[in-house]
């Protein structure tokens, strides 16, 4: 189609035009970072998880405390509080280890009044790097931001999750002269999952969720570029003028998010009822009889 | 300047009284446990009137969910499953641009478009959902033989709701209900975040500690102070919705009534 007098346009041809200016393409490409940060996020705050949850086991005390305390310190405060904090405290901390590396004669103190000064060699990223290296960044550093969060939730859930194996499973394997090691890996590890998934998906919902507080963290996401895109517009300024249209944005916004709840859903009740399949619970009893 | 009069001069600033300019350099801790405390008072005010107010359509909303008539059923599904599906900060953004887009329609909707009543209303609705939910769960785990029982005593319609079914499900959902308290007031720190302006700077908790993390570049004073008071905000509800929890179960033998397990914090 004809898009480039839009003023001649109208109705259903002009909103298609309008649905596919440049901007709009930037739109649907945050759409798109949204579901990258997910996917990364995912993975590496279970991997968090797995973590803190294994430390919290430990039976190394300062290990098992550093475990507890990861799962317990990212509770009792705003979750929005802890990614202010974070993507600051990051960049700074990243800032001032490359500093004590590269530059090592600096003698001025870092933290002057209220500026904080690295040299320049040691700046995140370089001044000199272009635009998308920033973005990149900052991307790099929502994701480490999200993932450090959930994945104290995460390590919570699983932590719970080792617990509930039956304690006669590890004891079988202990009688069939497993080492730890392996009770955990071939035994506690397998099996752990299906009481885990519950929480999981919570958690997965809670992800989903918490992705527009993305734009909070100055990523140019779906939330920067609706409120941008449906501010009114004059003639002066763009050749697709209209009115505040910020609240169908949003709409359009929510009925996104209440379709990828219902899609994850509906996903995650086959994968539970997946995981369910020939283990010792209620479900997996009821599941068994109703195949018979 | 002595920290009295800091505090003298900014303890309420978050509603309008004392010093209009804030600190603009030169911050000290006393500014800052200052400032975020006055701000912690909005975060009060909007938790405990969302929450005393979705209490009562929470339980419209289980009621409803729990109800025979489909169309009813229906109503209280969807109603849940749009407040609990999305997140809590679209929502705040579009009741705030919708609110704009009424105020064009009539004059009425103006004091909407304002944080202290729309975002009260955003909060309202999303409590509800979040407890109707929760209460809808405890209605369906009220033990079979109270119902009986009450049946047997010839207790029907108003008179079994108010004393065997409602106090029942109070008592089961309680531990569930905490936390959902301890999660409202956090989410309420999302309010000026979402579009809802902060007029004259007069803001909650979070605002004003990201105002000083803004302003000194660094995070490790301002956020710690807020942890701080969330924390012990987090005590006091925990300790108040301890005592309902004592009288709810003081009926049961000590080795049956529920505790609270205090679980907190995830993001809605």
């Amino acid at each position: 189609m004809d898009c480039t007098d839009p003023s001649i346009l109208s109705g259903f041809n002009w909103m298609l035009c309008y649905l596919t200016t440049g901007k709009h393409m930037a739109l649907y490409v945050s759409v798109g970072t949204v579901l990258l940060l997910l996917s990364i996020t995912a993975p590496v705050a279970l991997a968090f998880g797995f973590g803190g949850a294994s430390a919290a086991r430990s039976r190394f005390l300062p290990l098992s405390w550093l475990g507890k305390g990861y799962i317990a310190i990212v509770r009792g405060v705003p979750d929005i509080a802890f990614f202010l904090f974070f993507v600051i405290a990051l960049d700074q901390a990243f800032e001032w280890l490359r500093h004590q590396v590269k530059c090592p004669d600096w003698d001025e103190p870092i933290r002057q009044g209220n500026d904080f000064v690295v040299c320049a060699a040691a700046k995140l990223p370089l001044g000199t790097s272009p635009q998308w290296m920033h973005e990149t960044y900052g991307f790099f550093l929502a994701v480490l931001t999200f993932s450090i969060v959930f994945g104290a939730f995460a390590a919570n859930v699983l932590y719970g999750a080792m617990k509930a194996v039956p304690r006669a499973q590890i004891e079988t394997a202990e009688a069939y002269g497993m080492s730890r090691r392996q009770t955990f890996w071939r035994i506690l590890v397998p099996q752990m999952w299906v009481y885990a998934l519950p929480g999981l998906s919570n958690l997965w919902m809670v992800l989903i969720k918490a992705t527009p507080l993305l734009f909070l963290l100055g990523i140019e996401d779906i939330v920067y570029w609706a409120r941008e895109l449906g501010g009114a517009k004059t003639a002066r300024f763009t050749d697709y003028p209209h009115g505040d249209w910020r609240m169908w944005y949003f709409l359009a916004l929510l009925i996104f998010y209440l379709s990828f709840t219902k899609v994850s859903e509906v996903v995650l009740d086959r994968i539970m009822a997946r995981l369910t399949k020939g283990q010792a619970t209620a479900a997996g009893e009821a599941q068994r009889k109703a195949a018979v | 300047m002595s920290c009295w009069e800091t505090i003298a001069d900014y303890g309420l600033r978050s509603i309008g009284y004392g010093e209009r300019l804030l600190p603009r350099e030169g911050f000290t801790l006393c500014q800052q446990f200052t400032l975020i405390g006055s701000g912690l008072l909005w975060n009060i005010y909007f938790g405990v009137l969302a929450l005393a107010s979705g209490f009562m359509l929470a339980t419209a909303v289980a009621m409803g969910k729990a109800s025979r008539n489909p169309v009813v059923r229906k109503i209280s599904d969807w109603f849940i499953f749009i407040f609990r599906g999305s997140p809590l900060f679209i929502q705040f953004f579009f009741a705030y641009f919708l609110f704009l887009s009424l105020k064009q329609v009539s004059p009425f909707f103006d004091m909407f478009t304002s944080a202290w009543l729309g975002a009260l209303i955003v909060l309202f609705l999303n409590t509800a959902a979040y407890s109707g939910e929760i209460f809808y769960g405890a209605l369906q785990s009220i033990p079979k033989g109270d119902i009986e029982a009450a049946d047997a005593y010839g207790l029907t319609g108003w008179s079994r709701f108010k004393r065997i079914t409602w106090p029942t499900m109070l008592r089961l959902a309680w531990p569930a209900y905490t936390n959902e308290a301890i999660f409202l007031f956090h989410s309420t720190t999302l309010v000026f975040f979402s579009g809802f302006p902060a007029w004259q700077q007069r803001g909650d908790a979070l605002y004003y500690a990201n105002y000083f993390a803004d302003k000194t570049f660094n995070p490790f004073v301002p956020y710690p102070i807020l942890a701080g008071y969330f924390i012990l905000l987090t005590l006091v509800i925990i300790g108040l919705f301890g005592i309902m929890n004592r009288r709810l179960n003081r009926h049961l033998p000590e080795n049956r009534r529920s505790k609270i397990k205090p679980r907190m914090n995830l993001i809605r």
